[in-house]
């Protein structure tokens, strides 16, 4: 299936690849105990706790879970539409 | 000093853990070592088998930890290789008839007379996984290059760590370069990316373990199998000997053996 792919330009991943990009984001979240539902919530109230402050391009917004070895890290890239004006 | 304590676990069954414990406690024994070899999995004896000394048990473990018998009743000497001794599970008892001390007091006892404890764990992450970890000097976590042996085993790396006992290596069982050759078989190289820890080895899947278990002569007593040579290198490695990784290619590919080179100087 590999070779078949790679001679004939064929996009689909081969079965080696998908078991690997599936285990790692299964491992991410099991190494810190936060399934991806547990993760909306916690990026839907950081929506709302942040949007406190300043408005938010939510549409835009990344959370994501990421790992370094064993080491993982949780990582929000929040683009800011404009500062809330003070009342 | 004693002894080194070595427990062979791997989160997911069937793996390939009792089939390990038995080849690289023959081989340790091959090469001039003291060993004994102790089946952890009680209720689910499988090391007598595997190892061919089913016929001479009387006590086992869990007699000896009960003070049923004395440990040297329950030591069971391999005829065919020197200095190699196994120490059977109970197989009408269950895994809440031993605590970790027992385990941790056993290996006490034997540390003196041996050079090698290794230790059969049983899968799983329970109570069977917490004894057979309790007395290890060092782990090795055997999993298969699939999805759900992989995950299992990166939780027991995940509670090795926390038991400050780690860090454990990796034995990579059962891989099959055909398959990984034509993109169907996660390779060396992602398992230990996505894992994270130090290979210790890699036994290639092959049909000479199937047909040496069911003589009950481990492969590395019997014959030059791929696989025995595999367990074989992982035993020479546990002595601290450089040996590269071997290689398992048919027709070789540069770029798969160019990585498992890269792994060779790391591991
Ligand atoms: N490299 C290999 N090539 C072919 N067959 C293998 C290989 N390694 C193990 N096997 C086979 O896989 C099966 C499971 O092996 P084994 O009993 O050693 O696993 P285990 O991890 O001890 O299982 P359990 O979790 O039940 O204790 C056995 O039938 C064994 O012969
Ligand atoms: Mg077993």
């Amino acid at each position: 299936m590999g070779l078949f792919n790679r001679l004939f330009g064929s996009q689909r991943p081969t079965s080696r690849e998908v078991a690997k990009s599936r285990l790692q984001l299964v491992l991410v979240h099991d190494r810190v105990d936060l399934s991806p539902q547990k993760m909306q919530t916690l990026k839907d109230e950081l929506i709302s706790t942040i949007s406190k402050y300043v408005e938010i391009d939510v549409e835009g917004m990344q959370v994501n879970l990421t790992q370094n070895g064993r080491q993982c890290r949780l990582t929000a890239d929040i683009p800011i539409l404009s500062a809330r004006p003070k009342r | 000093m004693g002894a080194t304590v070595i427990t062979i676990t791997s989160g997911k069954g069937g793996v390939g853990k009792t089939t390990a414990t038995a080849n690289l406690s023959a081989a340790l024994a091959m090469k001039g070592k003291r060993v004994v070899a102790i089946d952890a999995d009680i209720g689910l004896r499988n090391l007598d088998v595997v190892m061919g000394l089913e016929n001479r048990i009387v006590y086992d473990l869990v007699n000896v930890v009960e003070g049923a018998c004395r440990m040297r009743q329950a030591l069971i000497k391999d005829k065919r290789i020197e200095n190699l001794y196994m120490i059977p599970a109970a197989q009408s008892r269950d895994k809440s008839a031993i605590r970790p001390q027992d385990m941790i007091d056993v290996c006490d006892q034997l540390r003196p007379e041996f050079d090698f404890i290794l230790i059969d764990s049983p899968a799983g992450i329970e109570q069977g996984f917490r004894n057979a970890i309790a007395p290890a000097d060092r782990i090795c976590i055997i999993t298969t290059p699939e999805v759900s042996a992989v995950r299992d085993a990166d939780r027991v790396v995940g509670l090795i760590e926390a038991e400050g006992k780690g860090p454990a290596s990796l034995i990579l069982n059962r891989l099959r370069p055909q398959m990984v050759h034509r993109g169907d078989m996660l390779d060396t190289a992602d398992v230990l990316d996505v894992l994270a820890i130090e290979l210790l080895g890699i036994v290639p899947e092959d049909e000479d373990i199937i047909v040496s278990t069911n003589r009950g002569i481990p492969v590395v007593m019997e014959n030059k199998s791929r696989a025995g040579q595999a367990f074989c290198n992982i035993a020479a490695r546990l002595l601290g000997e450089d040996v590269p990784l071997m290689d398992l290619e048919e027709k070789p590919s540069s770029s798969w053996l160019s990585k498992i080179a890269g792994l060779v100087r790391r591991g």
